[in-house]
């Protein structure tokens, strides 16, 4: 039984500070709010919000604070749903996502799809509070909730063949009427890929929730990927296909310009972004860009025999 | 109406009134997580309208027939440095914690910074001549000619907005396109000008 009760205080349920100082869009929010509990009543079996069963601890997870949930949902990059910090929130409240397959598919022995209630079974999550960092040069704590995609991918056994993993995110129109690529200046749908050694890594985590709660559509529900070496753009979201396959796939950002956005885009103070630098970020809610990039984000200890002997000023 | 001193007085809280959007939004903490970009997006929003705005105050003048938008051009100017000011001021206090030698290094290396730090430092002198009496000392043809800088500025500061954007150029290219019609609108009206006083 995955969805259970809530036995205790959400983080969600923690009243934000912008909240009870804005009355007024509180009180507008209040219908929708009606409404939502209504649906609730009516037995909604799970979706964004629904309570995950009880998380086990990772050895992976920073000692740090996370931030609110209220940051977490309301600073979102998801071009799908608009191309402003703000816009995901607001645009993609009624994102459908149920019902949801995974496809499986290329270069292994075991094709097939995954639905999501299998996808949630398929291993026990656990809580990962990762360190989220942007390309952007900026960075969030976030506790995830999910497993390693190691247990995933290994159901459908990679053949010798596969070398790389390409993933494909949801598009529709109807759902996502801002996802035209001439409006979000990128070509859709989102493509990502790891090397299938990144990909088997077991930090790279298959994501479907976060704040012990379903992901909410603007982070990406019903599941993502979380690579927290890697900048966050790598880090697809509301994925629909995973293929492996035999050499290195194509990806959103460095198709829409290479020269800014490499195909391992790991994060690495000393090879900055040709606009900005990478050597500090900017450790949100703080207002100051101040603090030292780690190389890998942190993770060197654990990743970086993954590019022993490799140039990343050339593979960045 | 557009003589009166209260006309004045409302153009002021109608150019300050931005500040007091943006101070509003911080006092409700609705500024993102990201508060840093929300302001200098904010501020630089400001700037850029403000600057396209007194591009706009000639051509009105002329295409409406009201000579008396030209009180409001200075203040428009003022408030267009203003809102640069902020927007600078968060850059260099926020992003580099007032580290001179980083913030040269930006400048020189990086074009958007380098078009940024162009459209500001045009401004400068503008603001500072900005006075009657600076008018009077420079004399009319000279403080024009001088003021012809804000052109640099506006082209600057779309080039700054486009190379900033990842990949969505639209509020760029609205720009471009009002900067390119204001400055086109000049360069027609200038020949318009010269060959009707060639003929004469």
């Amino acid at each position: 039984m995955l969805i259970s009760k809530p036995a205790d205080l959400r983080y969600s349920e923690v009243t934000p500070k912008s909240v009870y100082l804005n009355r007024r869009r509180f009180l507008a929010g209040v219908p929708a709010a009606f409404l939502g509990a209504r649906a609730a009543r009516a037995g909604v079996p799970s979706g964004p919000g629904a309570k995950l069963p009880s998380l086990a601890k990772s050895p992976f997870s920073t000692t740090e604070t996370p931030n609110t949930y209220n940051d977490v949902t309301h600073y979102n990059n998801f071009y799908e749903f608009g191309t402003s910090k703000q816009q995901p929130a607001q645009n993609a409240t009624n994102f459908k996502t149920s019902p949801w397959t995974v496809s499986i598919e290329g270069d292994v022995a075991k094709p097939r799809k995954f639905s999501m209630d299998e996808i949630l079974k398929l291993a026990p999550l656990e809580e990962r509070i990762y360190r989220h960092r942007c390309v952007e040069a900026w960075s969030i704590v976030v506790p995830w909730a999910g497993y390693s995609l190691s247990a995933l991918l290994k159901q459908a056994e990679p053949t010798s063949k596969a070398k790389f993993v390409a993933f494909e995110s949801y598009w529709d129109l109807r759902q996502m009427p801002l996802a035209r690529p001439e409006l979000a200046g990128i070509a859709l749908p989102y493509v990502e890929g790891l090397r299938l050694d990144e990909a088997m890594h077991p930090l790279a985590l298959l994501c479907v929730g976060m704040y012990g709660e379903a992901l909410p559509p603007q982070d990406g529900a019903p599941v993502r990927l979380v690579v927290p070496w890697k900048y966050g753009f790598k880090s697809i979201k509301s994925i629909v296909k995973i293929k492996l396959v035999s050499s290195q796939p194509p990806t959103t950002w460095n198709m829409s310009n290479a020269h800014e956005y490499g195909f391992y885009s790991n994060v690495n103070p000393q090879v900055d972004h040709p606009r900005w630098s990478q050597a500090k970020e900017r450790r949100l809610p703080s207002l100051f860009q101040n603090h030292p990039t780690q190389m890998f984000n942190g993770y060197a200890n654990e990743v970086a025999g993954l590019y022993a002997g490799m140039d990343l000023k050339k593979n960045y | 109406m557009l003589r009166s001193r209260w006309t004045k007085a409302l153009a002021f809280l109608v150019c300050l009134a931005p500040l007091f959007h943006l101070a509003w939004r911080v006092w409700n903490q609705d500024v993102t997580a990201n508060p840093t970009e929300f302001i200098q997006h904010f501020t630089g929003d400001w700037a850029i309208r403000l600057t396209v705005a007194t591009l706009a105050v000639t051509p009105l003048r002329k295409l409406l027939g009201v000579p008396d938008l030209i009180r409001f051009r200075r203040m428009i100017g003022l408030f267009a440095f203003f809102y640069a000011c902020l927007h600078v001021l968060t850059y260099l206090w926020l992003d580099k914690l007032f580290d001179f030698p980083a913030m040269l290094k930006d400048v020189g290396k990086r074009p958007f910074i380098t078009a940024g730090f162009a459209a500001f430092a045009c401004l400068v002198p503008l603001a500072l001549t900005s006075t009657a009496g600076w008018i009077r000392r420079l004399g009319g043809k000279r403080w024009q000619r001088l003021h012809s800088l804000v052109y640099v500025t506006a082209i600057a500061a779309v080039a700054h907005y486009y190379w900033l954007v990842k990949s969505d150029i639209r509020q760029p290219m609205l720009y471009a396109t009002l900067v390119a019609l204001l400055l086109c609108w000049r360069v027609v009206s200038r020949t318009i000008r010269n060959n009707a006083v060639r003929r004469a």
